[in-house]
């Protein structure tokens, strides 16, 4: 490192200890920022990481700027209601019985205020920021692949030209290194649309959910009921196409002694749990790897406002810090993001391939 | 007798829980280093036996590296649960 720099830093953290003491925080550091106007870390994480009624663009002053969502609910006392979420005023009002909670087993979701008080939690089938950014994500999708899709079909044989030239090693990259060792050469054609429809799903999504501003900003492959979804259409293509060997092999498999399976049968339990566990797995790897991405990356973001409660100067020279921090974890973001869909495609491929074996002929080791 | 009150009283309260938490992330943290940290060597000393194959050995080491990670998560995800809800 140069003098001048290095001369630089120290002034820069000497600035800063001189500034402000450290103290031990108590117990109601992190309390609601509504009240008190402090800043609060797990507040901003956990909104950000969350599904919301709105879209939170911006705050300028002390004024919210956010794109209010439809909603829609079915109550069993009052019927279908639909409404925007701006009649909420960002969680502060009651309309038409309805509120967003605050506390409590329902926190952060809207529940209807009966006459005595308690909450009940109706039918809710909002258009949130997570199922909006589904929208937006399913319409950048479509917009991509049918302008490829028109330029292969015109003429097939023209040198690639545009986003063929981003699309098209991918695809091949799928067919050849995840479909094609996974399925056999015969079958891979049957499930190829469905491998290549979940890569892209699952990668476009995770660089959504980098991108700070509107239309990116919505973790929505950091949301575990949709990692479950995708996870269960994995489980349903597997199952389905699973051969008789398949199912067999689970309750009788050939090549493991028998003390294994008669009295106790230990082997066809950790078979079919196994079934189970597998989509189960495939759910949390995706859903922890993304929404623990955004949590480093809030986090070494909020590093800076906690620091400029004690000091501006200490913010200041947090800051060079975090936006470091910040550059470092976006590009490993982005791997993670192209690794997660890689894996989450991969093993569902190795997982219908291993369910399509049929007719093997185990090598008997004697 | 006494002591048994005390431990029963520890073991029943909140804030024992989130240091347990704590430290099974941080236990978490130490099963995927080390995970990894292997993954890492054999595939860079494989490398270094067979460079023509550096393509082949990277994305396995990558792909498997994932896995591992997804092993991780699963004890931090529980311990995030035992924090926060």
């Amino acid at each position: 490192m140069t003098r001048v720099l290095k001369t630089l830093l120290i002034i820069l953290f000497a600035l800063s200890a001189f500034t402000f003491q450290l103290k031990a925080s108590d117990e109601h550091a992190g309390a609601d920022t509504v009240s008190t106007g402090k800043f609060s870390t797990g507040e901003l994480i956990f909104s950000h990481i969350k599904d919301s009624y709105e879209w939170h663009i911006t705050k300028i002053g002390h004024t919210h700027i956010s794109i209010p969502l439809p909603v829609i609910l079915y109550s069993q006392q009052s019927g279908i209601h639909v409404f925007m979420s701006g009649k909420f005023h960002h969680g502060t009002e009651t309309y038409q019985g309805f509120k967003i909670a605050t506390e409590g087993k329902y926190a952060r979701k809207i529940v209807e205020v009966m006459a005595d008080g308690t909450e009940v939690k109706p039918w809710d089938i909002s258009i949130t920021k997570n199922v909006t950014s589904l929208f937006l994500s399913i319409l950048i999708i479509l917009l991509i692949f049918i302008s490829v899709a028109k330029r292969y079909s015109d003429n097939f044989a023209r040198a690639p030209k545009g986003l063929q030239n981003w699309i098209e090693p991918i695809i091949i990259f799928i067919r050849d290194d995840i479909a094609k060792p996974s399925l056999g050469n015969k079958n891979y054609q049957k499930f190829l649309p469905y491998l290549l429809t979940i890569f892209f799903f699952i990668f476009i999504n995770n660089v959504m959910g980098l991108i700070p501003f509107f239309p990116g900003g919505a973790n929505l492959t950091g949301d575990i009921t949709v990692t479950l979804v995708l996870a269960i259409f994995t489980f349903t293509i597997t199952t389905i196409n699973g051969s008789r060997d398949y199912w067999v092999h689970m309750v009788n498999a050939p090549g493991i002694p028998w003390w294994l399976k008669l009295p106790l049968p230990l082997m066809p339990i950790v078979e079919i749990l196994s079934v189970f566990i597998k989509p189960f797995v495939l759910t949390i790897r995706l859903f922890a790897n993304i929404t623990a991405g955004h949590i480093i990356a809030l986090g070494f973001y909020s590093l800076i406002f906690i620091f400029a409660e004690k000091s501006a100067a200490a913010a200041y020279s947090v800051s060079v810090i975090s936006v470091a921090f910040n550059v470092f974890m976006g590009i490993l973001e982005l791997l993670v993001a192209f690794i997660q869909a890689y894996v989450f495609t991969l093993l569902s491929a190795i997982y219908i391939g291993m369910a399509m074996e049929s007719h093997e002929v185990h090598a008997e080791t004697h | 007798m006494i002591t048994l009150a005390v431990i029963l009283q520890v073991a029943a309260n909140m804030a024992i829980a989130k240091m347990g938490a704590g430290i099974g992330a941080g236990l978490a943290a130490i099963g995927a280093g080390i995970g990894i940290g292997r993954i890492g060597g054999s595939a860079v000393e494989a490398i270094a036996r067979q460079p023509e194959a550096a393509g082949d050995i990277r994305s396995n080491m990558i792909v498997s590296a994932a896995l591992i990670e997804g092993v991780a998560f699963f004890a931090i995800v529980i311990c995030f649960l035992v924090l926060f809800v």
